[in-house]
């Protein structure tokens, strides 16, 4: 954990790497897709998540066409996008958990096209004006939308990008231009999903990504297990759990999701011990 | 036209004017980079040019004939000229865009390729390119498609490559390629990703581009030779549009009208692949242009009796030739083409693709609004036999009806 403290430390992003610094752990990011598995679920799993000690939710906007998503987010995004999820129920479900009181970082995950339908800079004020601290939209390398980067400046929404381990310099470089927040480090080439081993090259490509981005450091993509949250550890300052989390959940039953999830996060917080 | 176009080159970005550019996850970003340097110095390398050429001439049988359609043009009143593309080796026009990209993927040291294909056209070009040239070769293709269009299945597998069935969504060319990203983003460091039209993220929409616009280069040239003018009409078939804007691209500063035709489906009120007539602006598989959405963004799925136009987006080029109005785009219904398959099959002996049907079909329809002077280039995009049991099935149905 090497990035520096002196950005601005009033918003829940910079709050909670600051806090977590201190702690010497790294933060645990969960990921689930919006309006899934019912439509109504993601207020009380969000809940449920920050009770359990994650430190703070990823949320996926449904999009038809996920193309850097494995088949575990495919279709928890298309059973979402048929029980009518769409770019403005997700604004209004980040409002909902923002009332209840819920005051961790909410980021969101998506794909440009749905964000362009609305109106890039529309979208992007009425997200900050909804709760939501940061965004990451897969398909979109910096530089290639202005209207919605100033729009992100101006409303103080952290634009999420990532790299990936075949990001050479020059991309490093770049990326770092615009990049606020934090940085989302691809662990793997491929897409999302559940791996049994983390990348042997992700130590390398870390020291690579420290050279030219200082900022702090997510690694997502494959991580599923409570042996990787430690190599992240060692390596960066956040790890976000996708597909095993998304398995997790669709594989309760209603009645022992609440159980599974808090079961989960605790796990890959290392905390499960004497718990059976 | 809004303005004279004198040139339609995509800018550093590779945005033709709101259109195009390089929409795509951070660990495609170094390869197409590489794609595009590399596409750049080969396109000026002598050596590379005359593989090309070598290749086009003896192994695709190039230049491809432009035939008079005598007894088309004496139905219609009008002079039509065939660009026969389906005379070329495979049967279309893919065989052209995969041929140069299989030569640019042996120069970038890739050894394994992967491709989407709705039709079947474009996978069995790439496999026919990878058995040449020996490269692997996996080929994505959606359900759907995979039961339409057998014969070019087998005809892949007889090649050599690996047909990898895709059965989400609507298990047609959108979801293939969806499948074939997905590939790349995992093996991006020793696959080539030949992708079949003008669609993607730049480099590949002026790429795919710059290697069809051989079928307007002949055209030309050989129109010139035949009558000593320029058509007044060139018109083709517009699924991602590679065929129309390689027949468009050298005509695009001359005073020629350029038209694509596009897939009505079962009518524009209906299931349709209409996208530049009844889409909006949007972006997927990389590139902003036309799109077939709903109001959310979400993607909609497409529809045609023609495998190679079901999709629902279309070329960036052909988005920007259109806001631009340098060319017009129409549509014609899954009837419709299949009208115009009968049509030139029993005047002129050919047995058009159902994808160029729909040309064929649109010209048969804005006939009498022509001058018996006018010239027409329609491009045969390719040839139909893959469609024999789609085309018996549908007229099956029809007459039984």
């Amino acid at each position: 954990m090497s990035f520096s403290t002196n950005q601005d430390t009033s918003d829940r992003i910079s709050k909670m790497f600051n806090k977590l610094q201190k702690e010497s752990r790294p933060a645990l990011i969960p990921f689930i897709p919006a309006g899934w598995p019912e439509f109504d679920a993601t207020i009380s799993i969000v809940k449920i998540v920050e009770k359990a000690g994650a430190d703070a939710i990823e949320l996926g906007l449904p999009f038809s066409d996920p193309l850097a998503d494995g088949v575990t987010n495919q279709n928890a995004y298309y059973e979402a996008i048929q029980q009518g999820t769409n770019t403005s129920t997700v604004l209004e479900t980040v409002k909902l958990i923002r009332k209840e009181g819920i005051e961790f970082p909410i980021i969101l995950m998506g794909y440009f096209n749905p964000i362009f339908a609305y109106g890039s800079a529309r979208w992007i004020r009425d997200a900050k004006a909804a709760g939501v601290d940061a965004l990451i939209i897969v398909d979109l390398p910096p530089g290639e939308s202005r209207d919605l980067e100033f729009a992100a400046k101006d409303s103080g929404l952290h634009l999420i990008y990532l790299v990936a381990p075949t990001s050479n310099a020059e991309r490093l470089k770049h990326v770092a231009n615009y990049a606020s927040g934090f940085l989302y480090c691809v662990s793997l080439t491929g897409t999302t999903g559940a791996r049994s081993e983390l990348s042997s090259e992700l130590p390398d490509f870390i020291q690579r990504v420290r050279e030219y981005i200082d900022l702090p450091l997510a690694i997502g993509f494959g991580i599923s297990e409570r042996k990787h949250v430690e190599q992240v550890g060692k390596l960066a300052d956040a790890a976000i759990i996708g597909s095993a989390f998304v398995r997790t959940i669709s594989e309760a039953s209603l009645e022992e999701r609440s159980t599974a999830i808090v079961k989960f996060i605790r796990q890959m917080k290392g905390e499960d011990m004497g718990i059976s | 036209m809004k303005e004279k176009m004198k040139i339609s080159q995509p800018d550093i970005g590779g945005h033709f004017g709101d259109f195009g550019g390089k929409y795509i996850p951070e660990t495609l970003m170094p390869a197409v980079t590489e794609l595009e340097t590399c596409y750049l110095d080969a396109k000026n390398d002598p050596a590379f040019i005359s593989t090309l050429e070598h290749f086009l001439k003896s192994y695709v049988g190039r230049p491809t004939p432009l035939t008079f359609a005598s007894r088309l043009s004496d139905l219609l009143g009008i002079k039509v000229y065939l660009k026969r593309e389906d005379l070329a080796h495979t049967g279309a026009h893919k065989i052209n865009a995969a041929l140069a990209q299989g030569l640019l993927a042996k120069r970038m040291g890739k050894r394994r390729v992967i491709a989407e294909t709705g039709a079947g056209q474009h996978g069995v070009a790439t496999a026919t390119v990878c058995a040449l040239l020996d490269l692997d070769c996996v080929v994505y293709m959606g359900e759907e498609d995979i039961a339409r269009q057998s014969l070019n299945v087998f005809r892949m597998n007889l090649l050599g490559a690996e047909v990898k069935s895709v059965n989400a969504g609507s298990r047609t060319l959108k979801d293939a390629t969806n499948e074939a990203i997905r590939d790349w983003v995992t093996n991006v460091r020793d696959t080539y990703y030949i992708i079949g039209s003008v669609v993607g993220p730049h480099p590949y929409p002026m790429m795919v581009r710059d290697f069809q616009s051989i079928i307007g280069k002949e055209a030309r040239e050989q129109i010139l030779s035949e009558i000593g003018q320029l058509p007044s009409i060139c018109l083709a078939c517009v699924g991602g549009g590679s065929n129309a804007i390689g027949l468009f691209y050298p005509f695009l500063n001359d005073d020629v009208r350029l038209i694509g035709i596009e897939a009505a489906g079962e009518g524009l009120d209906g299931k349709h692949a209409a996208t530049i007539s009844k889409g909006s602006p949007g972006v997927l598989h990389g590139a902003r242009s036309f799109l077939l959405q709903d109001s959310w963004g979400q993607v909609t799925e497409a529809h045609s009796i023609s495998a190679g136009l079901d999709y629902p987006g279309v070329g960036p080029e052909h988005s920007w030739l259109k806001v631009n109005e340098r060319a017009e785009y129409y549509s014609i219904t899954d009837l419709e083409a299949l009208e115009g398959l009968k049509l030139l099959s029993e005047t002129e002996g050919i047995i058009p693709a159902l994808e160029t049907s729909h040309a064929v079909a649109f010209l048969s329809k804005i006939a009498p609004e022509l001058a018996n002077t006018d010239v027409v280039i329609l491009n045969v995009s390719g040839r139909g036999d893959k469609d024999m049991n789609t085309v018996a099935n549908t007229l099956g149905a029809v007459d039984d009806s």
